[in-house]
């Protein structure tokens, strides 16, 4: 049991320090996303499979996607340091596959479930945190939704105003309307 | 408490990858890998949270997690669409090269 935790950890390190030292962003997207996947198993390992299931969802599915659509339309990659676009050159797929291979066989590992002894950890169930949620915490729910609703507006007056200029600095000076 | 991953390697993980993602935002220079950076802190803050639930077996390690989720959501999106923004007028994404206010 402690094991895996302590493989988890060190893939989550490895993974994480690879991202950061990368020089392409494609690159390094694909060690965060195991970094995220990692952590995830050991969310799963500290008895939170429901923050576990949303780690992987949310973090390393949405807000991981959103990062990609940001690149791929900057379509940039490195290329603010070296010159030449290296996204796609070589096989950088290797390492990332390679960690995430290894949690997959920690992740049937631990599915399998023979070896762990279940009772020492307390799974805390979904519907104790849905509760907690919408009972003491309905405050923050609240405030969480009105961060989120202002974080939307927030991206449609950029995006907005990014649609009517010019690149280059000059201001077009006619209004869509 | 015979538990089975003790509290204090789940908070030096937490710590570490905290550390990393702080390395990553003092020593990149490109926007998209600073805010890569902050996700792996806030997503280290979210583990320290995620290891304190488990240890005192509460529900709101689990829920300051979600909050966290928000946070990262709301910062992601307001940042990429800031980044697009800088690209758009400087060509580039150095955040060295926004360093002036105006206004």
């Amino acid at each position: 049991m402690i094991v895996t935790f302590y493989i988890a950890a060190l893939v989550a390190v490895c993974s994480t320090f690879l991202a950061i030292t990368r020089r392409s962003a494609v690159h390094a997207l694909l060690y965060l996303v195991v970094s995220l996947l990692s952590i995830a198993l050991i969310f799963l390992l500290l008895g939170a499979p429901f923050v576990a299931a949303l780690e992987v969802i949310i973090y390393a599915g949405a807000i991981m996607v959103l990062f990609i659509f940001v690149i791929m339309t900057l379509a940039m990659g490195s290329k603010t340091r070296g010159g030449q676009d290296d996204n796609f050159s070589g096989p950088a797929w290797i390492g990332p596959a390679f960690l995430a291979a290894i949690l997959m066989i920690e992740l049937i590992y631990v599915a399998a479930g023979a070896p762990i002894q279940q009772d020492q950890v307390v799974q805390i169930p979904p519907k104790a945190v849905a509760v907690a949620l919408l009972g003491p915490y309905l405050l923050g729910v609240e405030l969480a939704s009105l961060l989120l609703l202002s974080a939307l507006v927030g991206a449609y007056h950029l995006a907005y105003h990014l649609g009517l200029r010019r690149p280059g600095g000059e201001e077009k000076s006619e209004v869509l309307e | 408490m015979n538990f089975p991953i003790p509290f204090e390697q789940t908070m030096v993980l937490a710590a570490v990858l905290f550390c990393l993602g702080l390395a990553g935002v003092l020593v990149r220079r490109d926007a998209i890998f600073v805010l890569l950076s902050l996700e792996i802190m806030l997503n280290a803050a979210g583990l320290a949270f995620i290891g304190a639930g488990a240890r005192w077996q509460q529900t709101d390690g689990q829920v300051m997690f979600l909050f966290i989720l928000g946070v990262a959501a709301a910062e992601v999106s307001i940042g990429l669409a800031l980044v697009l923004w800088l690209f758009h007028w400087h060509r580039t994404v150095d955040i060295d090269r926004a360093s002036s206010l105006r206004g």
